[in-house]
């Protein structure tokens, strides 16, 4: 199972990638293995304010619907609008182009308090 | 979970596997939409052997399914098919299935695999007092089905049977990959294609000389999530969703296969007749969403702007075939009406549908 070694993990299976004081959140190939072919994937409006752990979305599979959740606190910097015409990025290319959202953080340092692969990896081991 | 006979090599084959009806049962394998647009444009094999397989033999066979059924199988001809349903006193759906008539004393029933033990057990009492026997043959019997429009030619050089005399809803006995079995030509995904009933370890040898001949033709294997898809866009009903207990089939849009005038008096028959002629309650109409939200069971649904809830979506899914969101519902006779708009309501917002005509999709039989 494809856990990359530099992101951050929640327990709801959003990645994180630290850039400073940005971050990008995606959900995990785990994730995305568990929902199947994912149809639709709802985004919130540039701007938007979240808290730590809000939900800023929904996903669509064929078979369900999950919603979305933010590692750390944040606002939308951006949205990968790619995924309006090509959900299917989230399954093929869940930590590339299968993004969905960019925030400014408020906190980075709130990054060490998500889980590292390691960590990750034992909570899907353990599922 | 009772596995099927063809577990392992589902395993092998990377399905993911669940828990349908008590049954270890592939969801998918590659993927529900390749799965899917696989048999819409080649074919797809399919592991049926959840479905019952009940055989009512004898000389009252027939007049015995007459008066349990709501279909007339004293008119189905031998070598033929008949899909049905059996109801309660009141009218309202046990489950649907299909007959097969394989002599004139022979009868293949197959029923749901959620229904098998209900329907044996409402069949022998109402078979009670007749010359007919009723053998649930469903643990000893495997179901395995070729779908799509590759799946006549994918089958004919691996069976005697002769596939260009089959017609549609017909069934033969002979042999499948050197097996004996019966080769039905019945469906639940709007293609052509075949069922083929084997003895329980005879699905392995067919299945194996299936997907050898299919690798020439595009075949690949497909799970219960494609199965689903596929007959919802062939606007197909599924018991626990569409037909219940509580529902009759006249709602369901299913009041053809109720055959009222037929000689034999049948279980639900008073009450099938009353709703016959008052109309029904509500009907089961299709619903192509607007937006990108994908309607699913349960899901109410209003008129434009308006609190009250005028009905409820049974089925929904993403429409590979279509590209959009697609869903059967039951409203009331005054909303059903092709082209009126309505809103579901999906989690907290109302997305934009239209009432169409079922089925969302017909296979071209040019």
């Amino acid at each position: 199972m494809d856990i990359p070694a530099g992101l951050r993990y929640t327990d709801d299976h959003e990645w994180l990638r630290l850039e400073g004081d940005e971050g990008v959140v995606g959900i995990t190939a785990y994730a995305a293995g568990e929902l199947g072919d994912v149809v639709f994937v709802e985004l919130p409006a540039v701007g938007t304010q979240l808290e730590k752990a809000q939900s800023f979305g929904v996903i669509e599979s064929v078979k369900t619907a999950s919603d979305l959740y933010t590692p750390l606190a944040g606002e939308i910097l951006a949205v990968n609008e790619q995924l309006a015409d090509r959900p299917e990025l989230v399954n093929d290319q869940p930590y590339g182009d299968g993004w969905m959202i960019r925030l400014r953080i408020g906190d980075p340092a709130q990054a060490e308090g998500l889980r590292d692969a390691d960590s990750y990896r034992s909570l899907i081991e353990t599922a | 979970m009772q596995p099927t006979a063809l577990v392992e090599l589902h395993r092998a084959a990377g399905a993911r596997l669940v828990d349908f009806a008590g049954w270890e049962m592939p969801l998918q394998y590659g993927g529900i939409l390749d799965e899917h647009r696989a048999v819409r444009a080649r074919a797809g094999l399919f592991d049926l052997s959840h479905m019952g397989e009940i055989w009512v033999t004898g000389p009252d066979a027939a007049a015995g399914l007459a008066a349990a059924l709501v279909s007339d199988p004293l008119r189905l001809a031998t070598g033929r098919a008949h899909y049905s349903m059996i109801c309660a006193a009141d009218g309202g759906i046990i489950d649907d299935l299909i007959v097969y008539r394989l002599a004139e004393e022979r009868f293949l029933v197959v029923p749901n695999a959620a229904n098998r033990e209900a329907v044996a057990d409402v069949l022998r009492e109402r078979l009670a007092g007749l010359d007919a026997l009723l053998d649930d043959a469903s643990l000893r019997t495997s179901l395995v089905a070729v779908q799509g429009p590759r799946a006549a030619d994918l089958l004919a050089p691996l069976t005697d049977v002769d596939l260009g005399g089959l017609r549609y809803y017909a069934i033969a006995e002979g042999h499948a990959a050197d097996q004996p079995a019966l080769v039905a030509r019945t469906g639940y995904t709007g293609e052509d294609g075949f069922e083929i009933f084997v003895e329980w370890a005879a699905a392995l040898p067919v299945w194996q000389a299936l997907t050898d001949a299919g690798v020439a033709h595009g075949l690949v294997p497909c799970g219960l999530g494609a199965r689903d898809t596929l007959r919802l866009e062939a606007g197909m009903p599924l018991y626990g969703n569409e037909l219940d207990r509580g529902t009759n089939p006249f709602e369901a849009g299913l009041g053809r296969v109720v055959k009222l005038d037929k000689p034999t008096d049948f279980v639900g028959r008073a009450a099938l007749a009353e709703v016959a002629a008052a109309g029904p309650r509500r009907q089961l109409v299709g619903l192509t969403l607007t937006g990108r939200a994908v309607a699913r069971h349960g899901h109410p649904v209003h008129r434009p702007q308006a609190d009250k809830e005028i009905g409820i979506v049974t089925s929904g899914a993403p429409s590979p075939t279509l590209g959009v969101p697609i869903a059967m519902a039951y409203l009331e006779p005054a909303d059903a009406e092709v082209g009126t708009m309505v809103e579901v309501s999906i989690r907290a917002t109302r997305a934009e549908a239209e009432v169409v005509a079922l089925p969302f999709y017909k296979r071209d039989r040019g």
